[in-house]
């Protein structure tokens, strides 16, 4: 996984609330059977309206996704953070996550980060103002930062996330490292639990 | 201390405390298919991991396989490949699969507790948000992304963080002609599609302790659909009796000592949940949506709701955006909207009781002139329990297509889709743009309900049809 710590760039502002995972990436394109190339399905029924904002030229090559509240509700999969992460977004900024939706970012390296509806709706008005304004997320500091649109705001990431975004690691890797205290777990199961096999 | 069920079983399955760390919990049972597996099971092969427990594990084919002409190739050659890709995968890595044309193949979530490998008190885990349709037996389920999926086949075990509780408690009984689908629905469109955030919700109050197991688990089933982590429902005598002789259930002695254990799972008398909503089933009455998402509905018997009636605005902005989709009027009855198809099955609907239910009404009845429906048993078992009880014959004598085995047209990955502009009823569980098929726009309804609109033509309850 690549490392996260500090990231600056441009905004693209998602004005939608509800934006469920079949709207990230809708089921036709989940049948590739590796990790890259879903960056064609991001968004692709919205993306057919040349208006849409993913499509507006100020918006190219942006890697901060701002958008409303409850974002990526719905389907468990995953490809809905390969798409946005092949897509080149790096770090989503919302009100609310979806739960599973923010647990498959967080381990695969889009850092998603909420902040107060308020503070989304400041940067909505200043990167619709000024496509170039620069939006810094600082996982270091654990803060926002857009200077132009006068937004400085801490978020909050739980220690251990946070660490294991800056470093870079592989859960597997680490929970490997306790094989010994899942074996004895194993020993305890009760006999009668059942088995597929 | 007094504990929740959540709780409970979730402590039960710690391998691993630490501070400032998220327990380790060991999962008892893995379900895996074939869309959300394949990266998984590559970065096994790419770290040369094995899978740890296969006996804990057990895949099917679901998401994207064909409903008819099985033993035609399946015509998509990307739908092909990744269903062969976990053929090779199961075969390569040693776990059980159940593949298109095996009497056990099926919706994930239809098989497990078909197959008693379901059970109270277990930690259930699957590439597949509906995951939480086991928590009707009291089993603690969630779905999962795809790097969790490669986690618990390589470990056994998830990395988790602490959840919230909530209760849902129906008091009283239900009136005829009411389901676990309208329930369910109407919770939704009370708590929101946020409003079970970071929570496992426990169903409970008389009208739960009332439904049948598969009743119970339409209402689990969606509970993600209110954003919930899962949901759970106190296991009783009418969880017991379900499992009771199934293939992978405990026999004799073994499954005394489980219902034994079983029922100290219920959660205590004065344990407190974090947040409580209490609904009266009295007040219950066939629910759709009118929207383009699960919180967006309302009584058959109400109108299309107008977009000034929602205070939020970030709700009245929603409405107004899935109106738009959903090409409808404000102030429209309900029942006056029109569909073109009318979909039968999945892991919220697609259980034996859901065709008999739907059955009932149809039997004798046709299917409305314009009108397309699809009935897909959940699962081949399904399908082969309801030929033996004459349900495919009434469908088939209706008008309606009776399908094999899959998850079909509940979310549109295999050729069974709308058209653009194309309606549905559906008793599927997610009515979101695009959903069934690009352009396709859905109403999330109970099977009865589904059937009485198939016959009208327009949404309908079994109420509404003329008598025999």
């Amino acid at each position: 996984m690549e490392k996260f710590d500090v990231h600056t760039g441009r905004a693209v502002p998602l004005r939608a609330s509800n934006v469920d995972t079949d709207q990230i990436i809708p089921a036709v394109y989940l049948k590739r059977v590796s990790r890259t190339g879903f960056e064609d399905g991001l968004f692709a029924a919205w993306r057919e309206d040349p208006d849409f904002v993913l499509n507006r030229p100020e918006y190219q090559g942006a890697t901060v996704l701002v958008t409303g509240p409850d974002f990526g509700t719905g389907s468990s999969r995953e490809h809905a953070v390969w798409a946005l992460q092949n897509y080149g977004f790096k770090t989503v900024l919302s009100s609310r996550f979806a739960d599973i939706f923010r647990g498959n970012s967080l381990k695969g390296g889009l850092l998603t980060v909420l902040l107060p509806q308020e503070v989304i709706e400041r940067l909505w008005e200043a990167v619709e103002a000024d496509p170039a304004t620069e939006v810094t997320v600082d996982l270091v500091e654990r803060e926002v930062r857009a200077p132009s649109a006068g937004v400085r705001e801490p978020f909050e990431l739980d220690d251990y996330t946070r660490w294991r975004l800056l470093e870079g690691l592989d859960d597997i890797a680490l929970t490997l490292r306790h094989t010994d205290e899942i074996s004895a777990y194993e020993a305890t199961r009760r006999p009668w639990m059942p088995t597929t096999l | 201390m007094a504990r929740t069920m959540a709780e409970k079983v979730w402590e039960e399955h710690v391998v691993r405390r630490a501070e400032g760390e998220p327990d380790l919990l060991y999962i008892d049972l893995h379900l895996v298919h074939e869309v959300t597996s394949p990266q998984a099971f590559e970065g096994l092969r790419l770290a040369g991991r094995s899978v740890r427990r296969p006996d804990l594990t057990i895949a099917t084919e679901d998401h994207n396989v064909p409903t008819q002409n099985l033993l035609a190739p399946i015509a998509d050659p990307v739908s092909r490949k990744q269903v062969e890709t976990l053929r090779k995968n199961c075969s390569d890595f040693g776990v059980r699969l159940h593949p298109m044309g095996d009497i056990e193949q099926g919706v994930v979530h239809v098989v497990g507790p078909q197959l008693g490998l379901t059970q109270p008190g277990m930690t259930i885990v699957c590439g597949d948000s509906h995951t939480s349709t086991h928590g009707a037996f009291g089993a603690l389920a969630f779905g999962i992304g795809t790097s969790q999926v490669e986690h618990v086949l390589a470990t056994q075990t998830l990395p988790m963080s602490p959840f919230k509780t909530m209760a849902v408690t129906i008091d009283g009984k239900l009136r005829p002609g009411v389901s676990a689908k309208d329930i369910i629905l109407a919770v939704i469109a009370r708590i929101g599609t946020g409003g079970g955030q970071g929570y496992v919700i426990e169903y409970r109050g008389e009208a739960i302790e009332s439904l049948s197991m598969e009743a119970r688990m339409t209402i689990c089933n969606m509970s993600i659909e209110a954003g919930a982590r899962a949901g759970m429902i106190a296991p009783d005598q009418t969880t017991f009796d379900y499992i009771k002789g199934r293939p992978h259930a405990p026999e004799g002695e073994a499954f005394d000592a489980a219902v034994e254990h079983w029922k100290s799972l219920r959660t205590d008398e004065d344990a407190v949940f974090d947040a409580e909503v209490v609904l009266d089933a009295a007040e219950l009455s066939p629910f759709v949506t009118w929207g383009t998402n699960p919180g967006q509905g309302v009584p058959l018997d109400a109108s299309v709701p107008a977009p000034e009636s929602f205070e939020d605005p970030s709700a009245r902005a929603a409405a107004e955006k899935a109106l738009a989709y959903m090409d409808l009027e404000p102030g429209t009855p309900m029942r006056e909207v029109r569909v073109d198809t009318v979909f039968l099955g999945s892991c919220t609907n697609g259980r034996i009781e859901d065709l008999r239910a739907a059955a009932e009404v149809i039997k004798g009845r046709k299917v409305a002139e314009g009108v397309r429906m699809l009935v897909v048993p959940g699962s081949m078992r399904v399908k082969e329990q309801a030929n033996a009880e004459g349900l495919g014959a009434i469908f088939e004598e209706a008008g309606a297509e009776w399908r094999e085995a899959g998850c079909s047209m509940c979310l549109g990955m295999n050729p069974d889709q709308l058209g653009p502009g194309e309606r549905s009823a559906s008793t599927s569980n997610r009515n979101f743009e695009g959903r069934q098929g690009k352009g396709g726009r859905t109403h999330l309804v109970s099977p009865q309900v589904a059937a009485a609109t198939a016959v009208r033509g327009t949404l309908s309850s079994p109420a509404d049809l003329a008598a025999l």
